[in-house]
């Protein structure tokens, strides 16, 4: 009996030179030739936690098609050490608890090797000491000042979208000598908000300037007129930033409330973030400021990367879908999902990564790293990433609108956007 | 802003949340007081007329003001048919039983939402206003579009204190809300009335959200808050009782809004249920309630 299962278990020569020439023909198969090299052709999993529903839905919307794209750009160069990335995407409804649910799904049930893409602030805030004790490496595109603040863990990283301190910083100089000195403040009443709420005010009482009032208002509140009264009436910059699906309504009756009469604006793209702007109403808008992350109109100095990346997600010189012009993207915010994955291949191969035991190597791969050049990997501009605290920085844009369009005004240094260390998580152990 | 105007602009916000904030109760009001149930989907039919509303607007080309009338038209008949359907599928069938239904319009919010969820998008819609107009007055603007939603809400709640009062459908209600059984043995289609009435609640719902979703946009997490204001509304007023209705929700609809404007509108709600809980003490049964239950 031994012997007949030794003997079923031999394979002859010729059948096993079939079994090469099959092997072969496959790797050869369009496709496939790329990850043929790899130890293991296995995808590399990337948990995708996205904000389907709930009050982050627009930014979730561009978010995925910018994360889809640049899969496909990064596959079809080869994946990742020859390895193709799967996206495995969860809804968190824009909601702290069900993100942190997410994130126990990418580690326990899908076994991704890392998690990625979150941009509400108390998603992350929510999600990330989850992702610590998880032990997965948890890659958040959310601008908020709490990965630097040394508020979460080292498994928590934002290398590919600046946080708000280091935004309103390089934007304080501008709003002083260009705008005026009395400013109030209208923001979002949670960690957002207070980031904005928190620096921009000491960044520009430091310029010499001084905040007249803030106006916090609930990120859920679908009207806005109440809040308004409030905006004392010799102010003379009106700083405004706001997020969640009513975004229209507040610049609209933001509108109604001062008509042509308003004080100077300067305003965070958030506030009209996934808003077409030619929307009747948006008229007095005309000739205020606005910081972008990356600007939503082609510029005339645009890059040969930005136009690649533009149309690798499929966004016209508006700023909107190819394919529907009212659909407007969230230009200013979504290249940090594009240039994220692009850390993460970097960081992989750097690390030799192959597998969910690598993970601390993959995190020291992408703490070493620095200086991350304008390239196709980087559309939005070069920057320097601060291993210490997991933060990345970068050039900030003001556009100023003109004739419904937003034509850039001022292009801050990257250096305009540095802060003195809050924490170095590298001392963390893993 | 100087203290004149900051009341001036408080109490026109106010006007305009009591006057939608008063259909929306009267809707609820309505259901309870001839079926004797708790409608807790109401604000899932409220963001239903919403959604129609921005859904049909998009079909219509040229001027804003076509698609909104039609929506006015079409979205609260739609809805009401909705509503309808599932008193006959599903409420009819428990006996309109108080526990049981509460249970099922919990049921059919959830139903509701996720069904538009799927359907028409997480993103927040929005409806052109059917005429843009700006008023100046001097310390702040004001959209006249506002003046008529008041305006609007105004007629419509005359016209069902009308139909309650004068015609012979209104009788028949008031029957069946006195003593459903007795107008029963009378001849009176108990059933096809429950239906109507649940239909027509659900519809006015659905007008005052037709007539809001020029000035909020409509998403499918909007039914929320109108829900819970309406409850404290007839809560105050009185469940059933029209006028304790609408006397309650101007007086909810201008203190949120003087409230808001004045300090902050999360201590405008705090006042509120505050409030609720005073009446429920002092007078069980609402301001303007009957005294028999």
């Amino acid at each position: 009996m031994n012997k007949n299962n030794i003997i079923n278990k031999n394979i002859s020569r010729r059948k096993l030179m079939k079994g090469v020439a099959a092997a072969g023909s496959i790797a050869a198969m369009p496709g496939f030739v790329r990850y043929s090299q790899a130890a293991s052709s296995a995808p590399i999993k990337i948990g995708f936690q996205v904000h389907r529903t709930g009050i982050g839905a627009a930014y979730g919307r561009w978010y995925d098609r910018t994360t889809q794209a640049a899969v496909k750009v990064i596959n079809d160069g080869g994946g990742i050490n020859g390895r193709p990335i799967e996206i495995v995407a969860e809804d968190d409804g824009t909601d702290p608890k069900r993100g942190a649910e997410a994130l126990e799904k990418f580690a326990n049930q899908h076994k991704c090797d890392v998690a990625f893409g979150t941009l509400f602030s108390h998603v992350v805030i929510g999600s990330a000491p989850r992702a610590g004790e998880l032990k997965l490496p948890y890659f958040v595109v959310s601008e908020g000042h709490h990965v630097a603040s040394g508020m979460l863990n080292r498994y928590t990283l934002q290398p590919g979208i600046t946080d708000v301190k280091s935004q309103v910083q390089a934007m304080a100089p501008f709003v002083r000598n260009n705008l005026g000195k009395k400013v109030t403040m209208v923001y979002p009443d949670f960690a957002f908000g207070h980031d904005h709420r928190d620096y921009f005010s000491a960044a520009f009482e430091a310029q010499g300037g001084q905040i007249l009032a803030k106006v916090p208002i609930p990120p859920t509140e679908s009207s806005f007129s109440k809040y308004f009264p409030k905006i004392p009436r010799d102010t003379e910059v009106l700083y405004h930033v706001m997020v969640g699906p009513a975004v229209l309504t507040f610049v609209k009756e933001l509108g109604e409330f001062y008509g042509n009469k308003s004080p100077k604006l300067f305003g965070f793209i958030d506030s009209v973030e996934a808003v077409d702007l030619s929307t009747p109403g948006l008229e007095f808008l005309d000739g205020s400021y606005f910081w972008e992350g990356n600007p939503r109109y082609a510029q005339s100095n645009q890059t040969e990367h930005d136009k690649f990346y533009r149309s690798a997600v499929g966004v016209d010189e508006n700023g909107a879908s190819v394919s529907d012009s009212k659909d407007v993207s969230t230009y200013a915010h979504m290249f940090g999902c594009w240039e994220t994955l692009h850390i993460i291949k970097n960081g992989m191969e750097e690390a030799g990564y192959s597998g969910v035991g690598d993970r601390s190597k993959l995190i020291e791969a992408v703490e070493s790293m620095s200086n991350m050049p304008l390239s196709q990997a980087h559309p939005q501009g070069a920057k320097i990433f601060n291993g210490k605290t997991h933060q990345t920085f970068g050039h900030q844009y003001i556009t100023k609108m003109t004739n419904g369009k937003l034509v850039l005004a001022h292009t801050t240094s990257i250096e305009d956007t540095f802060y003195p260390d809050e924490v170095d998580y590298t001392q963390q152990s893993f | 802003m100087d203290l004149g105007p900051y009341l001036l602009f408080a109490s026109l916000e106010g006007l305009v949340h009591a006057a939608v904030l008063s259909l929306i109760a009267l809707g609820l009001s309505l259901v309870f007081g001839v079926m004797r149930i708790v409608n807790v989907a109401h604000g899932e039919f409220f963001m239903l007329g919403a959604i129609l509303a921005w859904w049909i607007s998009g079909f219509v080309f040229g001027s804003p003001a076509i698609g909104f009338l039609l929506a006015l038209i079409i979205a609260p008949l739609i809805a009401g048919v909705i509503a309808m359907s599932s008193d006959w599928l599903i409420l009819k069938h428990l006996k309109y039983d108080p526990e049981a239904t509460i249970i099922a319009t919990i049921g059919i919010l959830y139903i509701i939402q996720q069904a538009v969820l799927m359907t028409f998008g997480p993103d927040a819609r929005p409806v052109e206003q059917p005429f843009n107009y700006r008023l100046d007055l001097y310390w702040f603007g004001f959209s006249a579009y506002k003046f008529f939603v008041v305006f609007s809400a105004i007629i419509l709640l005359f016209s069902v204190w009308l139909v309650m009062a004068k015609t012979k459908f209104g009788l028949i209600l008031r029957a069946t809300q006195l003593d459903s059984e007795t107008a029963q043995a009378f001849g009176i289609p108990i059933s096809t009335v429950y239906s109507l009435v649940f239909g027509v609640g659900a519809a006015i719902a659905a007008v005052a959200a037709v007539l809001i979703v020029p000035i909020q946009q409509a998403h499918y997490l909007m039914g929320g808050e109108p829900l819970l204001l309406a409850f404290i509304v007839v809560i105050i007023g009185g469940l059933g009782s029209l006028r304790g209705t609408v006397a309650a929700a101007v007086l909810i609809g201008m203190s949120d809004g003087i409230i808001s404007v004045f300090f902050s509108p999360n201590l405008a709600k705090i006042i509120a249920t505050l409030f609720v809980v005073i009446v429920l003490l002092i007078k069980p049964n609402g301001l303007f309630g009957s005294e028999k239950t």
